[in-house]
């Protein structure tokens, strides 16, 4: 049995230098996808909650549906007919596209809950200073409505790092898809996905680590 | 001078203020007292411009507050108001609570804002309070916080909606003080208040409630020692 051919290799320390860099990419769409998400979602989340006709008709139904079906079906879906429609998109703009909306539309209702939290009372004070309705939101509405819901928001931000794993089944080689580039490689499942899931949590631990200081520091 | 005519507000179906005329001059301190749910406090909101009317006119130093063309915000300045729930701002100490509207709304400078508010905290006796967030205070401070808030804009007027009423009893004494210091110093008040030793002791004339409508305005003296309504008697016997 001298000239076996061997298909298998074993893991080596090239391998996490592979796995580093798809971790990156987890990154890199998470952190574009979160950001925009979030501005666009505290946008939406204002519509929603100042309840205008076209908020409640249009905008509502459609953020149901981001938030309702999963985002795995959304992505197989939005990949396959946005070319359709004319929009020529690689795995990580689908993916980009997808998860932001996504994270738009999680953020949105935390948005509405937080300004709603803020209480009529309060920002009649505001305005019975003779602070304008764009006044009232910037010094009042946002800093108290930002420390009510950031606990969700973590929540929800941690959820989409996680959940960018998803964009795997395009293509994208993000960290879940390398994992399985190398398991079907080496055949060392159990390790690489231990080495995967020490990734996500390296990427992870800092944001609710943060997070946790904030929270700290405003409840003073 | 707060001028109200035929004044109407409904809520939906619900009519809440049925025809309100009253008067007050600069100068003058008028408590409004009746039962809950009588208007008193739609009242002030309504001179306030926060709600909305349905019919009547109110005038503020001869600007209609319900006018198309009258800049609220600008005429909000004139009034301070002061809410039942104390609504201090709870991401800013107490200095920056007093002079976030002068720095934002007046455009003061940040150290002239500074100055004003200090100035209105040691007015309120919270001098020793100036870098404390509010829920380091009491209901009473934060009440007398926001005092100093709605102070600092310098109104013309002052409108305090059951000032007293959510706070613990101990601690009304020391807002009714801050009150008549400002009723002392010649500040035009409004007060709807359940306080009928404050509303005897520190106002020019009390108005009686009842049912969205006045039913007995006169001096404090008249309405406490010779009411002329049924109504009023039977309201005044059953608070005091």
């Amino acid at each position: 049995m001298e000239n076996q051919i061997s298909f298998f290799s074993s893991f080596a320390l090239n391998d996490i230098f592979f796995m580093a860099e798809a971790a990156y990419r987890t990154l890199l769409i998470s952190i574009i996808s979160i950001s925009i998400g979030t501005f666009i979602g505290g946008i939406f989340g204002w519509m929603l909650f100042e309840g205008r006709i076209i908020a409640i008709i249009l905008l509502g139904p459609i953020l149901d549906v981001f938030r309702s079906v999963p985002l795995i079906i959304q992505l197989v879906l939005f990949y396959n007919f946005a070319p359709i429609v004319g929009f020529d998109l690689n795995a990580f703009e689908s993916g980009l596209v997808i998860l932001t909306l996504y994270t738009a539309a999680l953020v949105a209702n935390v948005v509405r809950g937080g300004i709603a939290s803020v209480g009529q009372s309060m920002r009649r004070a505001a305005r019975s200073l003779g602070m304008n309705y764009w006044q009232d939101l910037r010094y009042v509405v946002f800093p108290i409505g930002v420390r009510a819901i950031f606990p969700s928001w973590v929540g929800v931000a941690l959820g989409v790092l996680k959940d960018s794993a998803l964009v795997s089944v395009l293509g994208y080689v993000e960290l879940l898809r390398a994992s399985q580039i190398l398991m079907t490689r080496t055949q060392e499942p159990l390790l690489i996905i231990a080495v995967a899931g020490a990734f996500y949590f390296a990427l992870s631990y800092p944001i609710s680590r943060f997070s946790a200081r904030f929270e700290r520091k405003w409840s003073q | 001078m707060i001028k109200i005519q035929e004044l109407q507000k409904y809520f939906g179906q619900l009519h809440v203020l049925r025809g309100i005329d009253l008067q007050v001059e600069k100068g003058e301190v008028l408590s409004v007292i009746g039962a809950s749910g009588s208007g008193k406090s739609t009242l002030l909101y309504c001179i306030n411009g926060l709600e909305q009317i349905q019919g009547g006119t109110i005038t503020v130093d001869g600007v209609k507050v319900h006018d198309k063309g009258t800049d609220l915000n600008n005429l909000r300045q004139s009034m301070g108001m002061v809410f039942q729930q104390w609504n201090s701002f709870p991401h800013l100490t107490a200095i920056e609570n007093v002079a976030l509207a002068p720095r934002i709304v007046k455009k003061k400078t940040k150290s002239e804002a500074i100055e004003i508010a200090k100035n209105q905290l040691v007015h309120v006796g919270l001098e020793d309070k100036l870098n404390v967030y509010p829920s380091e205070l009491s209901g009473g401070q934060q009440q007398r916080l926001a005092i100093a808030r709605a102070l600092a804009m310098d109104p013309q007027y002052m409108l305090f909606d059951e000032a007293t009423s959510a706070l613990d009893p101990e601690l009304v004494g020391e807002v009714l003080e801050t009150m008549r210091l400002l009723a002392e110093e010649g500040m035009t008040m409004i007060c709807v208040t359940h306080e009928m030793g404050f509303a005897r002791d520190v106002s020019d004339r009390v108005a009686f409630f009842h049912d969205g409508i006045i039913e007995e305005i006169d001096t404090a003296k008249n309405i406490f020692e010779n009411p002329k309504s049924e109504l009023t008697k039977k309201f005044l016997s059953k608070v005091r």
